[in-house]
């Protein structure tokens, strides 16, 4: 097989993991787990594009992976932050137990 | 190459899964590191070291570390009594297959992939230097805005309000 599609279908396992647990999991911070593990699945695809794609020399892919690390790490520090926020208010980090918004 | 490839590809999703299944938070937290390991093992395979070593750095080194300390801080280190599982989650596997048979077949039959194997790009940090503070200069200044601005607003958020103001509010 292609290795650009074996790449293409890791990716997009590891894609359905992150996110049949985050739909899944029922404890905050492993909603954000999975969302990091899709992000990865993402990362991973833009990765095979750029290897296997037909300008590797302009580096796009490359670039752009480094730029999506960066956001992604931003987005796990305030998502973190917001789940320590809500443990801190409500006293409970169980998704189906936060149900106001109100404080 | 390939047979390289499938090994580290199957450390890497049989850890995804653990990560996602696992009951104690503190063995899903480890998992993760480990899946973020055979990602990194993968870019490294794909010639792209400097991003299979970001990678380490970024996720081993501090997502992971940021999700335990996150465990941490929630006091939820134990496994829980009750079921880990949502109470609709026969409809979030179901869409999860729904998407996966959907990404498979466009993957299986797209007739946009490049059926030749390209060579192998040599790519020098001297490259990646030139790149990012050449043509990528303003996306790299922005990002650095947007990571500040996180910090600070994820200090905001987890901060700690003084319990003496709380009294005199209530």
């Amino acid at each position: 097989m292609n290795p650009l599609t074996i790449c293409l279908l890791i990716s997009a396992l590891l894609f359905a993991t992150g996110f049949a647990g985050a739909v899944t999991r029922r404890h905050a911070i492993l909603v954000l787990v999975g969302i990091e593990l899709m992000l990865n699945a993402a990362n991973l695809n833009l990765i095979a594009f750029w290897r296997f794609g037909p300008h590797p020399e302009a580096l796009t892919g490359f670039i752009f992976v480094l730029f999506s690390m960066a956001l992604a790490a931003a987005e796990a520090a305030v998502g973190l932050s917001l789940v320590i926020a809500i443990y801190r208010h409500q006293q409970t980090s169980n998704l189906d137990e936060v149900r106001e918004l109100k404080g | 190459m390939s047979t390289l490839l499938i090994i580290t590809a199957v450390v890497t999703l049989f850890a995804a899964v653990a990560a996602m299944s696992l009951r104690n938070l503190v063995h899903c937290a480890l998992m993760l590191a480990v899946s973020f390991s055979g990602v990194a093992a993968l870019y490294l395979q794909l010639n792209a070291e400097f991003v299979a070593f970001t990678e380490i750095l970024v996720y081993v080194g501090a997502v992971a570390i940021l999700i335990v300390m996150a465990i941490l801080l929630t006091r939820s280190g134990e496994s829980p009594e009750k079921s880990v599982l949502t109470a609709g989650w026969y409809a979030g596997v179901a869409v999860t297959a729904m998407v996966f048979t959907t990404l498979g077949w466009a993957i299986l039959s797209s007739s946009a992939l490049p059926q030749t194997v390209a060579p192998a790009p040599v790519v020098s940090v001297k490259n990646i230097g030139d790149t990012l503070m050449g043509r990528y200069v303003l996306p790299l200044e922005i990002v650095g805005l947007v990571l500040t601005a996180a910090m600070i607003g994820a200090v905001l958020i987890a901060f700690k309000a003084e319990p003496r103001d709380k009294n005199q509010k209530s």
